[in-house]
C-alpha cells in the first residue's frame, strides 16, 4: 500500500538511536513545559527552535526535537490542572473541571493515568488521520466562510450553560465578562484601536496566556493564602497507585467521542485545541447518563477534553501543511520551524516533499508512543508534587507564572494585568461565577467578531447570509438545541427527583 | 512593584528561558510571533550572516510581538537606542504603519534604516473558476457595482494588502475608495482559503505566500505589482503591462537603532550588503518567491522617508487618518 510505504520511507528517515534519543529528550522537556503555567507549547517550542539550530540539527533531527517538545508539552498541559487546579495551557483548562476534583479525593493518580491514557489515543488517531485522509481533509477549511466561523462560536457558546457552576445566568455573564475584554486593542474591520487608553500594550488586546494564568494560578494562590490550604489537593493522602483499568475501560466511548470532535475542531483553522477540548467536554457532558457527576470529579469528564485537546493538536497539523494557515500558536511555531528549514508547506507540500512530511508523521507516532510508555510510570513522580509542602509549592508556581508571563512579551505590564486578573478570579470564585467561559470569550471573542463583521461586509449588511449554507444551518440547529436542551432537561429531571443511581460512579 | 524586584525577574527570565548568551552576540528581534514575515527576516539573515562568517556566533532571534510591530518600535527608541549589536526585521508593514502614525505617535527618523535585500510582490489573484481572466476583467466589475466584489487580505484595514487594492482603483480611475469592499484576515495564507473557498471574489497579497496555491492552480493570478515579470513566474504579466500603474513591493529589510555610531552602521549595511549578495540568499529568494530588491543606507533611508510621504497621501485621500 501507499501509505504503508511512504510510512516506512518516514521512519528510514526518522528512526535513529540519535533522533530516538532527541525524541526521548524532547518529550521529557516538552512535559515540563507543558506542566508549567504559562509556559505551554507555543513557547515552549518557540524557545527551542534556536537551541536546535545552534545544535547544528539536520532537518529531520530538528522536526523530531521539536514535534516531541510540542507532543510533550499537551500531554503535560494536564498535569499542573489535575494537581492543583492551574492549568498549564490553555487547552487544558477543560481537565480542570473535572480532573481537579477527582485530585482532590485523592485520585490524582488515576486522573493522570486515565488523562494519560486519552491524550494518547487522541494524538493516535489523529495522526493516522493525518496519514489517511490529510489531501482530502485540507479542503474542509475551503467550506468555511466567516458565516459558517461565527456559527461555529456561537454553538460553542450556546453550550457553555452548565459550566462548573449550574446557574446558566452567571455562566452566560462570565461569557459576557470575557466578550468584553476580547473587545479591547486593534479592530481588524476598521483599523481603530479600541479601549486601549493610548496604552500602546493594549494595541494587539489581551493575551489569553495572561487571563488564564491569572485567573487560575494567581487565583489559586489568593484562595490558597485565605483558606489556609484547606479546600486544596495538596497534602491529600493518595490511595494506592494502581493502573485503573475498570475506569480505563469506561471511559472507552469518551475518548473515541472526544477524538472525533477534537479532530475535527483541529481541522478548521479557525477553530483550535481549545476549542476541541471544550466541544468534547460538552458533548461528553450531554450525552453521558452520569451528567450530575460532571464537575464533580468523573472520569469521563477528565477523558473527553483530554483526548479532544491532543486530537486537535493533530488534526491542526494538517491546515498547516496543506494550506499554510497555522490553527494555533503552537502550529504558527511549527510553521516557523518549517519555514527556517526553507520548507513552505502548501497544497504542494505532499507531492513535492513526501520526505519531509512523512518523517514528520513518523516523528510524532515515536514521540506519542514515547510520550505514553513515559507518562505511566511518571505519573508516581508527578503525584509527589502534592506531597510537597505548600510553603515551598506555591510560591514556586507564583514565580513560575511571573517568569512564563514575562517571557511571552518581556514587558513588566502583562506582569501586572495577570495580577489583577488573579483578583479578578477570586472575586469570581467568591461569587461562584465559573472563570471557564471568561477564558473562551477571550480566546473566541475577536474571531466571533471579526467573523460576524466579515459576513455583513460580504453580504452589504443582509444578515440572512448567516443562515445561507447547509453548514451554518447544521452548526445554527446544533447551537439553539444545545442552548435550550439543559433547560428543557433540568425541568424534567426535576420532577421526579432523580434517584440515586450512579451505582458505577464510585468505586 | 519595587524596581529590584522587577530587575532581579527580568534578570531571571532572560537567564533561564532565553540561555545564557554572549554579551557580545548580535541580536535580531523580529517584532511579530514566530511565522511570520519580520521572523522569516530575521532567521534567513541571522543564519546567512553566520554561515558567511560575518558573525561568529548564533544571532540570537527574539520575537517582540505587539501593536504590529509598535511594541519593538518603541522598545528600540527608548530602551536600546545606542545597541550596537541590535538590528530590527522591517518590511513594508512597518512605513505603513509609521505612515499612519499607529506607532503611538513615534515617528521613521527616530532609527537608522539598514536596508533593504529583497522584495515580496504584490499579486492579485482569483479563485480558479472566477469569470475574470485579466485585470480589466475586475477592475471593469468593481467600477460597475463595487458591492459585488470583495477582496481578501491578510491585513486588517488599512494595511498594506489593503492599500494595494486601493491604490489599484485609484490608479484605474476610480476614487470612490469608501465603497470597495475588503476584508481583512489573519494573514495571507487564511485571505486564499477565503478566496478558494469562494467567500470573497478576489484577493491580494504577496508572491510568497501565495505561490504554492498558484502552482496547484487552486489560484489563478491576473497581475503582479512588480517593475518586471517575476523570474519563475514569467507567465504572470504586471500591472503595468496591463496599463495601471502600480509597483507594490512589500521589501524585506532591517533598521537600527538611532544612537549608534557612524562606523557601527557603516557595519550593519555592509554586513546586509553581503547577505544580499550571497549565494545563499538567492537560493531563499528562489525558493519563497521573492525578488531582487537592494537597498542599503543612505539610499535606503531617503527611500523609506518618500515611501512614508507617499502612505500618508494615500491614507488621507481614504480617510485612515486626519
Amino acid at each position: 500500500m501507499d501509505i504503508l510505504s511512504n510510512l516506512a520511507l518516514g521512519f528510514s528517515i526518522a528512526l535513529s538511536p540519535w533522533t530516538l534519543l532527541l525524541a526521548l529528550v524532547g518529550c521529557f522537556v516538552g512535559t515540563v513545559i507543558g506542566l508549567l503555567p504559562g509556559l505551554g507549547p507555543s513557547n515552549g517550542v518557540a524557545l527551542l527552535i534556536p537551541i536546535s539550530f545552534s545544535m547544528g540539527l539536520d532537518a529531520v533531527s530538528a522536526l523530531v526535537l521539536l514535534t516531541s517538545v510540542y507532543y510533550g508539552a499537551m500531554y503535560g498541559g494536564r498535569i499542573s490542572s489535575i494537581l492543583l487546579n492551574i492549568p498549564g495551557d490553555e487547552p487544558a483548562m477543560m481537565t480542570t473541571l473535572d480532573g481537579y476534583p477527582m485530585a482532590k479525593q485523592g485520585r490524582a493518580a488515576d486522573a493522570l493515568v486515565i488523562s494519560g491514557v486519552a491524550s494518547f489515543y487522541g494524538a493516535l488517531m489523529a495522526t493516522i488521520g493525518l496519514m489517511l485522509l490529510a489531501p482530502a481533509l485540507s479542503r474542509v477549511a475551503f467550506h468555511f466562510g466567516p458565516a459558517e466561523y461565527f456559527a461555529l462560536y456561537m454553538l460553542a457558546f450556546c453550550t457553555l450553560g452548565g459550566v462548573g457552576s449550574n446557574n446558566q445566568a452567571k455562566a452566560a455573564l462570565a461569557a459576557a465578562l470575557g466578550l468584553g475584554i476580547a473587545m479591547i486593542g486593534l479592530d481588524k474591520t476598521t483599523g481603530m484601536p479600541r479601549f486601549t487608553f493610548g496604552e500602546l500594550h493594549l494595541m494587539d488586546g489581551i493575551d489569553f496566556l495572561v487571563a488564564i494564568v491569572g485567573l487560575f494560578a494567581v487565583a489559586e494562590v489568593f484562595h490558597f493564602i485565605e483558606s489556609h490550604g484547606k479546600d486544596s489537593a495538596i497534602g491529600v493522602k493518595l490511595g494506592r497507585i494502581s493502573i485503573p483499568w475498570r475506569d480505563l475501560g469506561r471511559t472507552q466511548g469518551a475518548m473515541a467521542r472526544g477524538t472525533g470532535i477534537g479532530f475535527v475542531a483541529g481541522i478548521l483553522p479557525g477553530a483550535g485545541a481549545s476549542l476541541g477540548s471544550f466541544l468534547a467536554y460538552m458533548a461528553e457532558k450531554s450525552v453521558s447518563r452520569n451528567r450530575a457527576n460532571f464537575g464533580k470529579g468523573t472520569p469521563e469528564g477528565v477523558a473527553a477534553p483530554e483526548a479532544g485537546n491532543n486530537a486537535a493538536a493533530g488534526g491542526a497539523l494538517i491546515p498547516m501543511l496543506t494550506l499554510g494557515v497555522p490553527g494555533s500558536g503552537t502550529t504558527a511555531v511549527l510553521l516557523a520551524l518549517l519555514l527556517t528549514l526553507n520548507i513552505t508547506p502548501g497544497p504542494l507540500l505532499f507531492t513535492e516533499k513526501p520526505d519531509v512530511v512523512w518523517s514528520l508523521i513518523a516523528a510524532l507516532l515515536i514521540a506519542n508512543v514515547m510520550l505514553l510508555v513515559m507518562n505511566v510510570p511518571m505519573v508516581k513522580v508527578f503525584v509527589r508534587i502534592l506531597g510537597v509542602p505548600s510553603w515551598i509549592l506555591l510560591p514556586g508556581v507564583t514565580m513560575v507564572a511571573f517568569v512564563g508571563i514575562f517571557a511571552l512579551t518581556g514587558s513588566s505590564f502583562d506582569m501586572l494585568l495577570m495580577v489583577a486578573f488573579g483578583l479578578l478570579g477570586w472575586i469570581c470564585r467568591k461569587l461562584d461565577i465559573p472563570t471557564v467561559p471568561i477564558i473562551l470569550g477571550i480566546l473566541l471573542g475577536n474571531a466571533m467578531e471579526d467573523n460576524l463583521r466579515r459576513a455583513m461586509v460580504l453580504s452589504n449588511g443582509d444578515w440572512t447570509y448567516l443562515f445561507q449554507s447547509s453548514i451554518s444551518i447544521g452548526l445554527w440547529t446544533a447551537a439553539v438545541l444545545g442552548f435550550l436542551a439543559p433547560m428543557v432537561l433540568r425541568r424534567f429531571l426535576k420532577k421526579p427527583p432523580m434517584p440515586a443511581t450512579d451505582s458505577f460512579d464510585r468505586d | 512593584m519595587t524596581t529590584p524586584f522587577t530587575a532581579a525577574l527580568r534578570a531571571g527570565a532572560f537567564m533561564a528561558l532565553m540561555g545564557a548568551t554572549a554579551a557580545s552576540a548580535a541580536e535580531c528581534i523580529a517584532p511579530a510571533n514566530p511565522g511570520g514575515g519580520w521572523d522569516f527576516t530575521c532567521r534567513q539573515i541571522g543564519r546567512i550572516l553566520q554561515e558567511i562568517g560575518v558573525e561568529k556566533n548564533l544571532v540570537q532571534v527574539t520575537n517582540m510581538a505587539g501593536a504590529g510591530g509598535g511594541v519593538a518600535y518603541t522598545h528600540v527608541v527608548s530602551q536600546r537606542n545606542t545597541d550596537p549589536e541590535l538590528i530590527v526585521a522591517a518590511s513594508s508593514a512597518t512605513t505603513t504603519r509609521l505612515a499612519q502614525n499607529a506607532y503611538a505617535g513615534m515617528t521613521a527618523d527616530q532609527v537608522r534604516w539598514v536596508g533593504a535585500i529583497g522584495g515580496d510582490p504584490g499579486v492579485i489573484v482569483v479563485g480558479k473558476d472566477s469569470p475574470f481572466q485579466s485585470l480589466a476583467d475586475l477592475i471593469a466589475a468593481v467600477k460597475a457595482d463595487p458591492s459585488k466584489v470583495a477582496f481578501a487580505g491578510g491585513s486588517a484595514v488599512g494595511g498594506f494588502d489593503h492599500l494595494k487594492v486601493l491604490m489599484m482603483m485609484a490608479r484605474a480611475g476610480f476614487d470612490n475608495a469608501r465603497a470597495v469592499k475588503y476584508i481583512g484576515l489573519d494573514g495571507g495564507a487564511d485571505a486564499i482559503t477565503q478566496t478558494v473557498g469562494g467567500f470573497a471574489q478576489a484577493m491580494t497579497g504577496d508572491l510568497s505566500e501565495i505561490q504554492g496555491f498558484i502552482r496547484s492552480g487552486d489560484v489563478r493570478p491576473l497581475a503582479v505589482l512588480a517593475e518586471s515579470r517575476v523570474a519563475g513566474f514569467e507567465d504572470i504579466p504586471t500591472a503595468k503591462e496591463q496599463g495601471i500603474n502600480l509597483v507594490a513591493m512589500n521589501w524585506r529589510g532591517l533598521y537600527a537603532p538611532k544612537g549608534i555610531s557612524d562606523a557601527e552602521f557603516a557595519r550593519w549595511t555592509e554586513a546586509l550588503q553581503k547577505v544580499g549578495d550571497s549565494d545563499q540568499w538567492k537560493q531563499v529568494m528562489a525558493e519563497n518567491g521573492l525578488a531582487p530588491y537592494t537597498l542599503t543606507g543612505a539610499e535606503f533611508e531617503s527611500w523609506v522617508a518618500d515611501n512614508i510621504a507617499e502612505i500618508r497621501a494615500i491614507s488621507r485621500e481614504i480617510g485612515i487618518i486626519q
